[in-house]
């Protein structure tokens, strides 16, 4: 078998074993906390009876074994089954939930990943002089202050004095794309000024260590241009660094934008995965939960396939 | 000039002038914008409700776990959406209650038989004719053994339930004048067959019906042209109700013009955003109240000496001041206030006394060990301040309260109702009986202070069967003294209901019961 296609079968196989751990880990999580979703449900309004009955009808009364272990069957067989809350199949809410969690984090890594890496080169190029600084400077900037906070700053000015994009994320299945661009535009320049430190840091950083190397000052004596030298030979050698980051800032796009989803009231996974917890609704949490980790270990996973590929040494383990 | 204006006003209303061209002839003809925009409001209305448009509400309250089931519904957004496509028998409205589903109700036999007589003629919005038998059953499902619906703790004292013709009869042990205030429960909307079928359809008798529904993002509802009111109620073509729990983007979409009105608007900035350029603040005093709760018979508060010491260490203005930033009223340890029917407003008000206190305190004999009251967030906002403005005004008067700050999560199971001392939010009833029924009467789920008094309890049936207005405001008062003097609870203030509207909306009115017109203002505005 080819190394590549054995170490995708083993991380494979590998991801689906953490899947369970990961499930696991989370019902005994959610078992922890106190309440249930009966209680969760009533709130102030729960008097002994409504709630036996309540529990009842939502399977509480149960060992948690049996709960767990049915939840299992239904996700193996491709059933995800109903919410406890509302009762409404989980498969099509994650669907579109998901769908749009994609839908800004697609948008936002279009814009922030090649921007990331085109001002990253353009800080070593113009290493310590004004752009490098002005980039640097600015990009620290915005990733230091809390993501609300630019959120806030940017519905004030963009929303409330300029009229010039809507303050919050209203995106009906009906809306034409232009339109719903238009209306997820604050969200993603959100997330792409929090994102964009990271992965432009990474880059130049990467880059840097590259450039100290005896092969680039041979590229820099054979007369290439300092960009050229930085794209044929310091940048492949940087790549798998740098994938690594740029995969990190994408699974955060995907599970970690819970407060911008706030902010604009964007319908996305995360407002759903923490509606679920605070309402105790643990199949929705366990299948939330299942579908970020799936997102990270599938990221991770690319990531170092990537990091392989690139690097010959790597192909050929002794 | 004012002739001039009036005029003006007038052409604005008929559409031959823009609200601008209006605003700033009024300002060279020397009147403040304010006083144009109010002129401009009377001459709206004085025309007449606008049909058409959309009214697109931002609300607080709403989770992606929310159901239109209404017996599963507690938060904000899909109570004020039920409301949109569906309709009780009866509605608290502003004046007392208004008929619905049922046309007019009458009570017999010392209130225990009350007869609702439903509306001729009328339809649920999937063309099924309204019986009484829907209506009998919807009781049912909210009140049979088998309930999980949060409305099953008021509906206890019911007794028998049955459909006569086109009238609903329901029978009750004990009688009880204010029946159909219970029948005005947000919970018991009139589904078809009782909602036994597919309670979450949202079929309703409203005057819209629900187009789409994603679950804490939005709901949006069209003009039901069946509706027996059709006419004189829902002016718009379209309403939009937008889960907006955040209360910055609540503001930013008001403020952007992407909702019309914003419920919950924070009492830090409403006197600020209140200022803004076509935003209208809308306060309402309502009967809901932040609390503080000692269970009367667990040590140390079964000593009525201590609890009177705390009582008189509140400093309630100050509270209501720093917390609602002058958004509600004092409290007078019950939880009756002037919004209520029947309110006497002769009972004392409680003065914050640190002497008062200190002695009481000494009279107590407690030891000294510290008085554990525990406070979250999520017990009503700006809770944990309240709490430690309270340690410190006890503090002054010598009583070692102590705050123990629980996690939001999990309050209302682990912590209200459970633990003997805590902050906690009661939203109010419509009418006396039901509030002390809810959390005063021995045999309560809720009695969240461990109040068990047999002469009170006693007091509540004397005056829940009295048809005499005059001697039940007796009764009620020498409750209200009884709580007053020796209750577990300590009600430092009752907070207004903080609204704001974009000026475009007319026709507002206040409504005690609940924030954006008890949710109806989608029903009784219009857009100029």
């Amino acid at each position: 078998m080819h190394p590549i296609l054995k170490l995708v079968a083993q991380r494979l196989s590998l991801g689906i074993l953490l899947l369970f751990a990961a499930s696991a880990l989370l019902f005994g999580l959610t078992e922890i906390l106190p309440g249930d979703a009966a209680q969760a449900q009533l709130g102030q309004s729960a008097t002994p009876e409504n709630l036996a009955n309540l529990r009842e009808e939502m399977g509480l009364n149960r060992p948690a074994l049996t709960r767990y272990a049915e939840w299992i069957g239904g996700i193996l067989t491709g059933d995800m089954g109903n919410a406890l809350s509302n009762k409404l199949p989980i498969g099509e809410q994650i669907g579109k939930r998901l769908g749009a969690t994609m839908f800004l984090a697609f948008w936002a890594a279009l814009i922030s990943v090649p921007v990331a890496i085109l001002l990253g080169l353009v800080a070593v190029r113009y290493l310590n002089r004004w752009p490098d600084k002005v980039i640097s400077g600015s990009t620290l900037a915005a990733i230091s202050l809390p993501e609300f906070m630019i959120a806030y700053i940017l519905i004030f000015v963009f929303a409330v004095k300029l009229g010039w994009a809507p303050s919050f994320a209203n995106v009906p299945p009906d809306m034409r794309l232009l339109e719903k661009l238009h209306s997820i535009s604050l969200p993603i320049a959100v997330l792409t000024m929090v994102v964009l430190a990271h992965m432009m840091r990474m880059t130049r950083a990467a880059i840097l260590s590259v450039m100290q190397s005896a092969y680039i000052e041979t590229a820099e004596l054979k007369g290439l241009s300092s960009f050229e030298v930085i794209r044929r030979h310091a940048f492949p050698n940087a790549v798998a660094p740098i994938v690594n980051v740029v995969m990190i800032n994408l699974a955060y796009l995907v599970v970690g934008v819970v407060v911008v989803e706030t902010v604009f009231a964007y319908p996305g996974m995360g407002q759903y995965l923490v509606d679920a917890v605070v309402k105790r609704d643990v199949p929705v949490v366990l299948t939330s939960g299942i579908i970020f980790s799936a997102v990270y270990i599938i990221l991770n996973m690319i990531a170092d396939i990537v990091s392989i590929l690139s690097n010959p040494r790597l192909r050929h383990p002794k | 000039m004012s002739n001039e204006l009036k005029l003006l006003s007038t052409k604005v209303t008929a559409g031959t002038m823009t609200r601008r061209e209006f605003m700033s002839k009024a300002a060279a003809l020397g009147v403040t914008a304010a006083v144009a925009s109010t002129m401009l409001a009377d001459a709206a209305y004085a025309a007449g409700p606008v049909k058409g448009g959309t009214f697109r509400m931002g609300i607080q309250g709403g989770e992606s776990t929310n159901s239109q089931d209404p017996a599963t519904w507690s938060s904000d957004v899909p109570i004020a959406g039920g409301y949109v496509w569906g309709e009780t028998l009866v509605y608290p409205g502003p004046n007392g209650l208004e008929p619905k589903v049922a046309e007019s109700w009458e009570g017999s036999n010392e209130a225990k038989t009350w007869r609702f007589k439903i509306r001729e003629g009328i339809t649920f919005s999937n063309g099924a004719a309204v019986t009484a038998e829907d209506v009998l059953a919807t009781m049912q499902r909210h009140s049979n053994e088998d309930s999980k619906s949060g409305a099953l703790g008021i509906m206890k004292g019911i007794g028998s339930m049955r459909a006569d013709g086109d009238v609903f009869e329901l029978s009750l042990a004990v009688g009880n004048a204010d029946l159909p205030f219970l029948m005005s429960d947000y919970h018991l909307i009139i589904q078809p067959n009782g909602g036994f079928d597919d309670p979450a359809a949202a079929i309703g008798t409203g005057l819209y019906t629900l187009e789409t529904d994603e679950p804490g993002v939005r709901m949006t509802f069209k003009k039901n042209p069946n509706h027996w009111a059709a006419n004189e109620m829902g002016h718009y073509d379209t309403v939009e109700l937008i889960a907006l729990n955040d209360a910055t983007a609540r503001t930013a979409a008001l403020q952007s013009g992407q909702i019309d009105s914003m419920s919950r608007v924070e009492p830090k900035i409403a006197k600020l955003l209140g200022r803004a350029p076509n935003i209208e603040l809308q306060t309402t005093s309502g009967r809901g109240h932040y609390v503080f709760i000692a269970h009367v018979d667990t040590a140390p508060f079964d000593n009525n000496e201590l609890r009177l010491a705390l009582k008189h260490a509140l400093n309630r203005q100050e509270m209501v001041d720093k917390i609602l930033q002058g958004f509600g009223s004092i409290g007078n340890d019950t939880p009756i206030n002037e919004a209520y029917p029947l309110f006497d407003d002769t009972i004392p008000q409680r003065s914050f006394d640190l002497e008062k206190a200190a002695a009481h305190y000494k009279a107590s004999g407690h030891d000294g060990s510290p008085i554990i009251l525990r406070t979250a967030d999520g017990a009503f906002p700006g809770a944990v301040d309240a709490a430690a403005l309270f340690q410190q005004t006890c503090q002054a008067a010598g009583i070692p309260l102590e705050i123990k700050r629980e996690p939001n999560d999990g309050y209302w199971d682990n912590v209200w109702n459970v633990q003997p001392y805590c902050a906690s939010y009661w939203s109010g009833r419509p009418v006396q009986d039901q509030m002390y029924s809810s959390a005063y009467l021995s045999t309560a789920d809720w009695n969240d202070t461990r109040w068990k008094r047999p002469e009170f309890d006693a007091m509540l049936l004397e005056a829940r069967a009295e048809l005499d207005e005059g001697k039940r405001k007796e009764i009620y008062s020498k409750m209200g003294r009884m709580l007053n003097e020796e209750g577990g609870v300590m009600v430092p203030m009752f907070n207004d209901f903080v609204d704001a509207i974009s000026t475009e909306v007319q026709g507002w009115e206040t409504n005690p019961n609940g924030a954006q017109m008890y949710w109806h203002a989608f029903a009784k505005t219009w857009k100029a």
